[in-house]
């Protein structure tokens, strides 16, 4: 009885979702990843690829490291060993010059790496250990500061190279830099909020080639679209709670978000989470894909997806600890049941 | 009531002329196994090796025992004067931590400040622990302990500190023509401490407070070829001029608020001094003095920000050369090569 109060609870918070959506069918490609001895993922936090192909995984392993992988899964090479930043990985995205960028929570930095591995711009600070561990907040976030993040979640870029953080899980807001690191404008504040122009917990961002700003406004169950100077522009509450986004590139874009299932696995959960929306920017849903399952082919808590090709997308796993590369065939006619 | 006579007031800073400069940027090339993070220290020796004491990897609290141990976290390494690597000092060091600064001596042996271990480490050019000034905390206090609280068994007025070489998150040390050791202590204490060359305490001087003789936060030291002692105390926005003895000489303001600090060696000797941003803030100051010894600016150059000839947060400035200055930025994680052009 309790329980059943208790899901009818979660489920109230919950906005209804879309019905009558296509399902994708897609194979996942087996055993793709090929690490060498000794070389382990822990939490897969994020995957992106670049132009070549490569791909990048952010992991929390005993240290939080950033592994590079070829094409076919390869292990490459091991970027930013015993960086400053890496303690609690996040993120990854690749800009459109290659270039990684890294955003780690544990340390509340936003690493920029040339494509030769080498760090060229850091954003946020570090707080010095010296100055000991800071109890965890009770009560009201402090006042936002400029460059300084609370628990940064992702990273993403204009075409003019203007940077966007998604901050976070003590902020809850957006921040926009110039290309050189300098502040232009926020969306949302350190405190939580329902309504347009407010965030609970930006946990994924992207940005579309006209410059407007997708966000995964996840503890709102919504994704929230903005200008590219953050000015709101719509909400869709209809794709469950987004976890994290995706825009792929190429004169027709797509918009990829995750309806992940919760770290958990609650009794009831896998019933109505764990799909990936694949939708037009303006909003409309064209299908979906995936399923919460602790088996290859289902997903245990995406956490971030690359879609560089709409039809090849990637996704990190929190609790599998494993990357997946998935390629999506035509939709079939048959509509999914409405759950 | 005393009064004090001859006291030099010297307002610098406005309108003051701006000196042209060229920077390479990262201009050391670290190995594979070692990544550059928060640049705290960077120092030259009479070769030309560039030595950077770097705020790097992770700093560690381990668990499952009666008390947190705290390890790891900060590296030195040394370079050739092109910028190649040549080999890490003090590996693995039990006093590294949270690198806060590096000098070279006159006899090229290397000091190691780490505030967190509140060690000052010197090596002797081989780079073997030669003098160890103060001792690590056995433990950590979880969270850490109040920066205005007691140095242990301390007594005296706020921020003084014990007579002695216990240190409270020290930032600098100098050195005068006979070896004499002088220690700027520093965040949690407000003194400057004197030892001689064999690490003897003489005295110290100083407590927290904005008066004469007084420090907030004391965050570098030099001395001139005379023995006056140069304190940068960012927190009353001044550097104090002392004698070796720890009297008051004179004053310098208008400079903003001066973190770093270098005196350049040689017959005509000339203070460098930082007004630097702090890592949150890059829309302001970062901006650094060139001086005479008199306080008068003879210029200024850079600026807050993560291009190349901006600043974030210079923690370290060298000046062995008085045009060819490295920086080295806690904000952004990178040692600056410097050229100043001009007279």
């Amino acid at each position: 009885m309790v329980l059943a109060m208790l899901c009818a609870g979660s489920a109230a918070a919950q906005k209804a979702k879309a019905q009558n959506v296509p399902e994708i069918p897609y194979d996942s490609v087996p055993n793709f990843i090929k690490l060498p001895a000794n070389l382990y993922l822990g939490e897969a936090m994020g995957v992106a690829t670049n132009s070549k192909g490569h791909f990048y995984v952010f992991t929390r392993s005993a240290n939080t490291r950033l592994f590079e992988f070829d094409q076919t899964g390869t292990f490459v090479r091991e970027i930013g060993e015993g960086n400053y930043g890496f303690e609690f990985a996040h993120s990854v995205r690749v800009d459109s010059e290659d270039n990684i960028w890294a955003v780690d929570e544990g340390t509340n930095m936003v690493i920029k790496f040339n494509p030769a591995g080498k760090v060229v711009m850091v954003l946020g600070h570090r707080p010095d250990a010296v100055a000991g561990m800071l109890a965890t907040t009770v009560g009201p976030a402090p006042p936002a500061q400029k460059y300084l993040f609370g628990r940064p979640t992702d990273v993403a870029w204009d075409p003019q190279g203007n940077i966007f953080v998604s901050d976070g899980y003590v902020n809850n807001r957006v921040v926009k830099y110039d290309k050189n690191g300098r502040f232009l404008a926020q969306v949302g504040s350190e405190k939580a909020g329902t309504g347009q122009n407010e965030l609970t917990l930006p946990h994924g961002i992207a940005v579309d080639a006209k410059g407007d700003v997708y966000v995964a406004d996840r503890s709102n169950h919504r994704l929230q679209v903005f200008d590219n100077n953050l000015a709101f522009k719509a909400s869709y509450d209809n794709i469950g709670d987004s976890w994290t986004v995706c825009v792929s590139p190429g004169p027709h874009q797509y918009l990829f978000t995750s309806n992940s299932n919760p770290n958990g696995n609650g009794p009831g959960t896998w019933d109505n989470t764990g799909e990936i929306y694949k939708m037009e920017l303006d909003g409309k849903i064209l299908g979906r894909f995936g399923h919460a399952s602790k088996q290859p082919g289902g997903f245990q808590v995406v956490h971030m997806m690359d879609c560089r090709n709409p039809n090849e997308i990637f996704v990190a796993e929190i609790e599998s600890w494993r990357v997946q590369k998935l390629l999506l065939k035509p939709p079939a006619a048959k509509l999914s049941a409405a759950k | 009531m005393r009064v004090l006579i001859c006291v030099l007031f010297f307002c610098a800073a406005a309108g003051a002329q701006d000196i042209p400069f060229d920077s390479v940027v990262n201009p050391l090339n670290f190995p594979a196994s070692i990544t550059l993070g928060e640049a705290a220290g960077v120092a030259t020796d009479s070769k030309g090796d560039v030595f950077v004491y770097t705020r790097t990897g992770h700093p560690t609290i381990s668990i499952g025992t009666a008390r947190p141990f705290a390890h790891g976290g900060s590296r030195l390494v040394e370079f050739d004067r092109t910028g190649k690597f040549l080999r890490e000092i003090g590996h693995e060091s039990y006093g590294f931590l949270v690198a806060q600064q590096v000098r070279i001596d006159a006899q090229d042996n290397i000091w190691a400040v780490d505030q967190m271990s509140s060690m000052v480490i010197k090596f002797d050019p081989e780079g073997h622990v030669q003098l160890l000034l103060g001792r690590k905390s056995e433990s950590e206090t979880v969270p850490a302990r109040p920066l205005d609280a007691p140095a242990r068994g301390g007594r005296g007025p706020a921020g003084a500190g014990q007579q002695s070489d216990i240190f409270s998150r020290p930032t600098d040390v100098a050195w005068d023509a006979a070896g004499d050791i002088y220690i700027a202590d520093g965040f949690g204490n407000s003194r400057v401490a004197k030892f001689d060359k064999n690490g003897k305490f003489i005295k110290s001087c100083g407590s927290r407070g904005a008066m004469q003789g007084q420090f907030n936060s004391v965050r570098g030291i030099a001395l001139d070829a005379q023995g006056n002692v140069y304190v940068a105390d960012a927190g009353n926005k001044k550097i104090q001029v002392f004698d070796g003895d720890g009297n008051f000489k004179s004053q310098i303001t208008g400079v903003g608020a001066p973190a770093a600090i270098c005196i350049s060696p040689g017959p005509r000797q000339v203070l460098y001094s930082s007004n630097s941003n702090p890592p949150e803030d890059i829309d302001s100051n970062g901006e650094i003095y060139k001086l005479d010894l008199s306080g008068q600016v003879i210029g200024r150059f850079g600026m807050a920000g993560k291009l190349p000839k901006e600043f974030s947060a210079v923690n370290a400035i060298d000046c062995r050369r008085e045009n060819e200055l490295y920086v080295g930025e806690t904000g952004n994680w990178r040692v600056q090569k410097l050229t100043l052009h001009g007279k």
